[in-house]
């Protein structure tokens, strides 16, 4: 065979670098290795397969020479000592080893210390792990819904517990932090976002009506559609990303640096420092920020309405008052305390599941805000089936 | 290149943290091969001057060369040759902790070389058996492991490019006398077999006593080096607090 191996090649940088090689001589009845170069860990990938496929071919005794290695580290003395090993299972003798001296050391460190190297990185993609994957998930998710379930369950216990006995549990100061955090904070963005969907809306309804000559019920559709529907939801789509995702985040990170635990062990109680606050706090901020919501938006489409169709702010608040009555209101403020508690909910439950390592946290900070926008939509169609069966 | 040759070269080091005057002109020297060992109090800038050196902060002032390379002033590319001949050992292994033993081992090896999984695979058995860890560590994730193991496996990712210099932050913190003492020998060994240069960062006067050539003492924001000997007879009162105090005393014995 005779693999012969050239001293030099060029590199990928143009740059000529010297790589390792090794010599095959087969006369006699003895294979006879020689190898030189610089048999390191960055030129490993070239004589690996090489050597790896190496076979006595019948030749009794095996003489390795690794005398002219210019530099050998630890990757180098293992392709050694395992060729060595390799050529020996095969039913070859080893007649003779030899390497620089000064490299006795290394060969000793890894003959004493190494057991047999095992396959440590295995990935398989067969059907079976295809379908295993896909079982996996399932089971995880049920126990998800699981125990968020048995979770809701605890939480509305310990809340009740406050109620009756509030100077023992509730935190009052935690709370009206969390009422400033998740409501007054959030009002900058919340009001620009809702003026955004008011002029949005006039601007479409208006382009629709006037069609009919039906301008003026460009109102009807923005209040019915603002109050009823839109300024609850996009409100809690908005915190679920705001102050869901926080909630995980904190709570997760303090999971992680064991400060639950410690909490735990002087006897604080952990649903009542960290997640009735938040709770607490999120379902008094949200109908507030909702009915705010509701007002900035009326006022952009208001705007809308006067610019493109003239009508005035007088014409806009009788017209309003026409199409709408307080249960169109209430319909959309009932709501909101609903999904501020499955917001809340969902961004701490998630918050506790964090395990002892960064990435949990990322993750289970994605999955929250998804686990809340998706509950909370899906809220907003099981209110919408039962008003209409209730004929509201 | 000799024996006496500087390998890591400090000099006129200022560190200023927060408006706090941390290192003041500090000097350096790292001999190639030598076991070296910044000792000091709590606070005084010991990890800061590891980071210094390995570039992860930057000096108000002053000069760092490592290998003959400027670590303040050089390129990506320069940088980035530098960093894979020397491993960084952290307080608490740093392991990437989405990656198995195995994985966060191999992490260097797939940056920087060309080498099949196969091998790698290899590499890294054979690196967790230098470090005194069973092969069934490889699977595991770092959550997993005690915090002895744990800097076992990260002294493995460290070695894994067989540097020329490793840097260890507080390596037996944290661990019981007998582990310390193990690792301490470890170290020892693999200084021996490896040939490295080890810059470690300790508290521990049983590693000083055991492994180390030279000390420095970091006190009143200067370094004063030397051997333990020669150290132990200057007059600060600090150094003569921590090497003749009830522990100084007992790690003597």
């Amino acid at each position: 065979m005779g693999d012969q191996h050239p001293a030099n090649t060029i590199c990928g940088d143009g740059s000529l670098m010297a790589s390792p090689w090794f010599q095959l001589d087969r006369s006699g009845g003895t294979l006879r290795l020689t190898a030189g170069g610089p048999w390191t860990v960055y030129h490993a990938g070239s004589i690996d397969a090489g050597l790896r496929r190496l076979e006595p071919e019948g030749a009794g005794a095996v003489e390795i020479d690794a005398g002219a290695v210019e530099a050998l580290d630890t990757t180098g003395a293992w392709l050694l000592l395992r060729t060595k090993a390799q050529l020996a299972a095969a039913g070859a003798r080893i007649t003779a080893f030899k390497f620089p001296e000064t490299y006795r050391p290394l060969f000793e460190v890894i003959e004493t210390d190494t057991p047999p190297p095992p396959a440590v990185v295995a990935t398989t993609t067969s059907l079976a792990a295809f379908f295993e994957r896909l079982g996996r998930a399932t089971h995880q998710t049920l126990l998800q819904a699981l125990g968020i379930l048995g979770y809701v369950g605890r939480i509305t216990i310990e809340w009740f517990k406050t109620v009756t006995r509030p100077q023992r549990h509730f935190r009052f100061t935690a709370t009206v932090h969390q009422i400033e955090e998740v409501g007054i904070n959030a009002l900058p963005i919340v009001g620009l976002l809702m003026f955004l969907v008011g002029i949005v809306l006039a601007y479409q309804g208006a382009d629709q009506l006037k069609k009919f000559g039906l301008d003026i019920f460009t109102v009807n559709a923005l209040g019915i559609g603002v109050l009823r529907e839109l300024g609850v939801l996009i409100t809690a789509i908005i915190i679920a990303g705001r102050s869901g995702s926080a909630f995980t985040a904190q709570i997760g990170t303090m999971k992680v640096n064991e400060e639950i635990d410690a909490m735990q062990t002087m006897g604080l109680n952990v649903d009542d420092v960290l997640i009735l606050p938040r709770v607490t706090g999120l379902v008094i901020a949200l109908p507030f920020l909702t009915f705010y919501a509701d007002i900035v938006a009326l006022i952009g489409g208001a705007m809308m309405c006067y610019f493109d169709m003239g009508i005035t702010a007088p014409m806009f608040v009788r017209q309003l008052h026409q199409a709408i009555n307080l249960d169109t209101f209430l319909v959309g403020m009932i709501k909101a305390p609903v999904f501020a508690y499955v917001i809340g909910m969902v961004g701490c439950f998630e918050g506790l599941n964090v395990e002892r390592n960064a990435a949990s946290v990322g993750k289970l900070t994605t999955r929250s805000v998804v686990e809340s926008v998706f509950l909370v939509i899906v809220l907003d169609a099981a209110f919408s089936v039962m008003f209409s069966i209730l004929g509201i | 290149m000799s024996e006496r040759d500087p390998i890591i070269t400090v000099r006129g080091l200022v560190t200023n943290l927060g408006g706090r005057l941390i290192h003041d002109h500090v000097d350096l020297d790292v001999r190639r091969g030598e076991v070296i060992a910044i000792v000091g109090g709590s606070g005084s800038g010991k990890s800061v001057l590891l980071r210094s050196i390995v570039g992860l902060m930057r000096p108000a002032a002053g000069t760092v060369h490592v290998l003959g390379e400027d670590v303040l002033a050089s390129d990506d590319s320069a940088m980035r040759s530098l960093q894979r001949r020397w491993g960084v050992l952290f307080q608490d292994g740093a392991l990437f902790s989405s990656q198995t033993v195995a994985e966060n081992i191999q992490v260097p090896m797939r940056e920087f070389t060309d080498a099949p999984q196969a091998l790698m695979n290899e590499i890294a058995a054979i690196k967790l058996g230098m470090v005194g860890l069973g092969t069934d560590a490889a699977q595991k994730y770092p959550s997993e492991l005690s915090g002895g193991m744990r800097k076992r496996a990260s002294l493995a990712r460290a070695l894994v490019l067989d540097p020329e210099i490793v840097f260890l932050d507080e390596p037996t913190a944290g661990l019981d006398p007998i582990a310390a003492a193990a690792f301490d020998q470890l170290i020892a060994s693999l200084q021996k077999s490896l040939g490295l240069t080890v810059f470690m960062v300790t508290h521990d006067l049983d590693t000083l006593h055991a492994i180390c050539d030279r000390v420095a003492v970091l006190v009143n924001k200067k370094l004063k080096v030397g051997t333990i000997d020669e150290v132990r007879a200057d007059p600060d009162p600090w150094i003569q607090e921590y090497f003749s105090g009830p522990r100084g005393r007992a790690a003597m014995r």
